[in-house]
């Protein structure tokens, strides 16, 4: 077999044909194992799988132009990290308050990212197709690079702000991050395929945009440079992720009929479990961001009422539906921000984030942008707290909340028909009552009730003295949450002080 | 109303993250290395079992018969995180592509002794196999490892993997085209010779302990197989006009020499911990290495002839060497 | 009634050869200016040509160099080496 000696070349390989002799071509029928032992878990979920050549990669991307253009990307964002470090830019800041932001973010949501690296990690070994194989090993680098790339990111403001300091460590205890946390424990614990369609699908393609566009738009406009070049760099790796959503859920629906059913649940269940996980991102948006750059209600209109809707119409033709209860959760854009925020600012001793109530001109702007809630039912609430902490009576609670059994959020949702009846439901499974916030997430623990029994709920975990000792203070030391630094109103906190004093009388701060 | 702050410190509450200066015993400046690693994998707290792995917790510790005190001692010496790595790749593949485009203007494979590319076609090819196996090893360790020192290195291996299979399947497209990957393939499945290793990799996926895979994978069987292919077989083709593959595989040889760094470092400190650590270490990599001279011999043989047995025997050596000092017990003798 | 497709782009030098060639190539696509990005929707069909951006930069382009900008994209992709293809298939 020898290749002719004048130097003529075989045909130019098109990008397709290329790509595929790279990868494709890779794998090989297995003699000397059986194939269930090399991917033991490809079957378990129900999904029937015929050719798994039929997956059609978008983005070809062979590792030498990975490792080029990431490289490219680094460098770049590394410049602007260290430059803003120098520069101190954090000083340029709207105000102080922007920051609370991405205390929420590194204890809340780097820790997925984190997850989401090796989750990746496992359906890139376990599933049984090269093509998606490649594109979830991409993931799951990928999903290291973030969140390496926001450690470093928010390590400088670390370096001045409290709040910050023990993200991995809170992450593992504190009461609200088991929101996040539980939510990407049930993916890395479902199925292969199931994780594909809750992360990739749902929520890398579904709802990602409502966290980062206009959470990164929001840094822009608040003068985090850092944070946003860090956005915009790995948006475009998102990108891809999204990709790998959108083909990993048309090639389940085409390779059998008897698929849409399971992903027709699957879809539901992430669609719910996720539009309750960001609750917490639309409080973001909407209260802690000083410079606002779009509403919760906003974003919600344009990432998923029209790109959402968009999306829904090209699935139909394979008998999938919207998710069920979409329209509760499009209901609910009006409310979730007020209400998340609400609670946090009542439970403000047990946060490590600072809370305040909206000035005049942020109730005003939330006068506009919520018609149909803001004044009816959220402004009069701030208005009274306002007037009891001008009293010195600043309102607190004492209690510790029921906790969804599922999403692990404290009870605070209320009923669509009527935003003043908070929203509870409840089951019985082997003789033991269990709570729910709402249908969604009920339906979601009596389709598998033996995985959702086995949920850590932080008040529970408190009342069973595993979390430090009886008292408020045992339980915060636990969490190593600082005590009088962390936690409590923005006004009185070290971080409000030292913002006082970097911007006083515009002289160079001692 | 921005200020003139450029000339003067501000005073900073704290050097690093709490959980890197409990480490250090105080609050000093930390590397990116460390705030990129250190302690990001969860402990604790966990919500539900694997439904794929019922008797397991996610992060289960007790999947792996190796013991630590700590794993996040088991540090990566060349303290890659994503950055630091990619850009390191990035300057590597420019080379590679570079010298591919030259060898193409030039017709440098074209120049290669005939009978010395059917050669070529024959051990080099069905490598590409051989490293997709590797990658899927690595994938592995990353899924179950515990601890971020050992599986950031093994999703950058993992990479690194895909990328020598793809610059092998581009150096097979050079030698022949698609036909020449097809053939390799053919080579992969069915030549006599090719089937111990087959058999070996094969074996290799289904390994229950990660690190008996990492072992097996890192340093028994790369140790080998590296300076076997990309050394010894590689320097008897220069005779035969095959300079140009060379210059294309020094990506493979620098990339062995770095990761044999990390793997002995990482294995030297797993050692060091416990004598039962040592043992088992010890113990895995005298029997994979059996199966991997099973695995190489032949390909030896048809390479280099009569010399290809005292090769192997030599490289078993080296690695014996390189064993010894990482602290595994016996003389991880040559089978 | 019409899916938009849409891509998101971060405001870079580069960018702005893309998005002119797409607004170009695009008749009837709208494009939204944001902090920092900008936001291209078109009924049911966006195309970026690699010719048409290699003619605005100056010099070759490789299609995928737009993972160097690219935010967000909503549609179904169909890559090949001298477009991409945006379409939802309502």
């Amino acid at each position: 077999m020898n290749v002719a000696a004048n130097h003529t070349r075989p045909r130019k390989l098109n990008l397709k044909e290329r790509y595929n002799h790279l990868t494709r071509g890779l794998d090989w029928d297995f003699s000397y194992q059986p194939k269930e032992k090399v991917f033991p878990f490809s079957d378990y979920e129900g999904i029937k799988i015929h050719d798994w050549d039929a997956f059609e990669d978008p983005f070809r991307l062979t590792m030498d132009a990975y490792w080029k253009f990431q490289a490219e990307k680094e460098r770049k964002l590394y410049a602007v990290i260290d430059s803003f470090s120098q520069n101190n830019g954090q000083v340029n800041l709207s105000d102080a308050r922007y920051v609370n932001a991405l205390k929420l973010f590194i204890t809340g949501i780097s820790p997925l990212e984190y997850a989401a690296h090796r989750g990746y990690a496992h359906v890139g070994r376990h599933f049984p197709g090269v093509g998606p194989r490649i594109a979830c090993q991409m993931q799951s680098i990928d999903e290291l690079r973030h969140a390496q790339t926001q450690i470093h990111t928010i390590s400088h403001f670390n370096k001045f702000f409290d709040g910050m300091h023990d993200p991995w460590h809170m992450y593992d205890r504190v009461w609200y991050l088991s929101v996040p946390k539980s939510f990407f424990d049930d993916a890395m614990s479902a199925g292969p395929f199931e994780f594909l369609t809750a992360i990739s699908f749902s929520f890398e393609y579904v709802l990602t945009s409502l966290l980062f566009v206009p959470f990164m738009s929001g840094a822009a406009f608040n003068g985090d440079m850092a944070t946003v070049t860090f956005g915009f760099s790995a948006q475009s790796d998102e990108s891809r992720h999204m990709t790998l959503g959108l083909e990993i859920i048309k090639f389940m629906l085409e390779q059998d009929e008897a698929n849409v059913p399971i992903v027709q649940k699957w879809i539901d269940k992430w669609f719910w479990r996720g539009f309750r996980l960001l609750s917490i991102v639309a409080m973001m948006t909407d209260y802690i961001l000083p410079k606002k750059v779009m509403s919760w209600r906003e974003s919600w209109e344009m990432y998923f009422e029209q790109a959402g809707g968009a999306l829904f119409r090209d699935l139909s033709r394979y008998g999938i539906t919207l998710p069920k209860y979409h329209e509760m959760a499009t209901a609910g854009k009006d409310h979730i921000s007020h209400q998340t925020w609400a609670t946090f600012y009542q439970y403000t001793h047990a946060a490590a984030f600072h809370t305040w109530t909206p000035s005049d001109a942020e109730k005003a702007w939330f006068t506009e942008k919520y018609p149909d809630s803001f004044a009816q039912y959220y402004g009069p609430r701030f208005d009274h707290w306002e007037k009891q902490q001008a009293s010195g009576d600043r309102f607190s609670n004492d209690g510790l909340p029921m906790i969804c059994q599922v999403c692990t959020i404290p009870a605070i949702f209320t009923e669509v028909e009527d935003p003043t009846r908070i929203s509870l439901r409840s089951c019985e499974h082997n003789g033991e009552k269990y709570h729910f916030c709402s249908d969604g997430c009920r339906d979601i623990f009596l389709d598998e009730p033996e995985k959702y029994v086995q949920a850590m709920l932080p008040v529970s975990q408190i009342f069973q003295g595993q979390c430090g000792g009886a008292g408020l203070s045992e339980v915060l030391d636990w969490y190593h949450l600082n005590q009088g630094a962390d936690n409590c109103d923005h006004l009185e906190s070290r971080d409000a002080a030292m913002w006082e004093q970097w911007h006083r009388s515009g002289k160079d701060p001692a | 109303m921005s200020l003139e702050i450029q000339t003067n410190t501000l005073q900073q509450r704290r050097q690093t993250f709490a959980h890197i200066a409990r480490r250090f015993g105080e609050d000093r400046p930390a590397t990116r290395y460390e705030e990129a690693t250190l302690d990001l994998q969860p402990q604790r707290g966990f919500h539900y079992r694997p439904t794929w792995d019922p008797a397991h917790t996610l992060y289960d510790k007790s999947r792996t018969a190796i013991t630590m005190a700590d794993w996040y001692q088991l540090t990566d010496p060349r303290q890659f995180y994503y950055g630091t790595y990619t850009i390191s790749r990035a300057r590597m593949i420019e080379t590679v592509d570079r010298n591919f485009e030259s060898v193409a203007r030039r017709g440098l494979f074209d120049a290669i002794d005939p009978d010395w590319q059917d050669l070529v076609r024959f051990y080099l090819i069905p490598l590409r196999h051989v490293e997709w196996g590797a990658n899927m090893n690595a994938c592995n360790i990353t899924d179950v490892g515990c601890g971020t020192t050992i599986t950031q290195p093994a999703i950058f291996a993992a990479m690194d993997r895909l990328g020598m299979a793809q610059i092998i399947s581009r150096l097979g497209l050079g030698l022949g085209g698609a036909e020449t990957l097809a053939l390799g393939k053919d080579i992969w499945m069915t030549a006599p010779e090719w089937q111990p290793m087959r058999r070996l990799v094969e074996d290799s996926l289904v390994i229950e302990d990660w690190f008996e895979q990492l072992v097996m994978q890192f340093f028994t069987l790369d140790g080998l197989l590296f300076p076997l292919v990309y050394e010894a077989f590689d320097e008897r083709g220069i005779a035969h006009g095959a300079s140009g593959l060379s210059l294309i595989c020094e990506f493979m040889v620098d990339w062995q020499r770095e990761s044999s760094r990390w793997i002995d470092a990482v294995l030297t400190r797993a050692a060091r911990e416990s004598s039962e650590n040592a043992a088992l270490i010890g113990r895995w990599h005298t029997h994979w290495q059996a199966r991997g001279i099973e695995a190489l011999a032949p390909l030896a043989s048809k390479v280099l002839g009569d010399e290809g047995e005292g090769v192997l025997a030599a490289l078993a050596g080296s690695l014996a060497g390189r064993a010894a000092k990482i602290g595994m017990p016996g003389e991880g003798a040559v089978a | 009634m019409s899916s938009l497709v849409s891509i998101v782009l971060q405001n870079t030098d580069d960018a702005r050869a893309i998005i002119d060639a797409v607004m170009t190539d695009n008749p009837e696509a709208v494009a939204s200016r944001y902090p920092a990005m900008v936001k291209i929707d078109s009924p049911g069909e966006l195309v970026m040509n690699k010719a048409s951006i290699a003619d605005r930069l100056g010099r070759d382009f490789e299609l995928q160099e737009i993972h160097l900008c690219l935010v967000n994209i909503s549609g179904n992709i169909d890559e090949d080496d001298d477009r991409i293809v945006l379409r939802w298939n309502s």
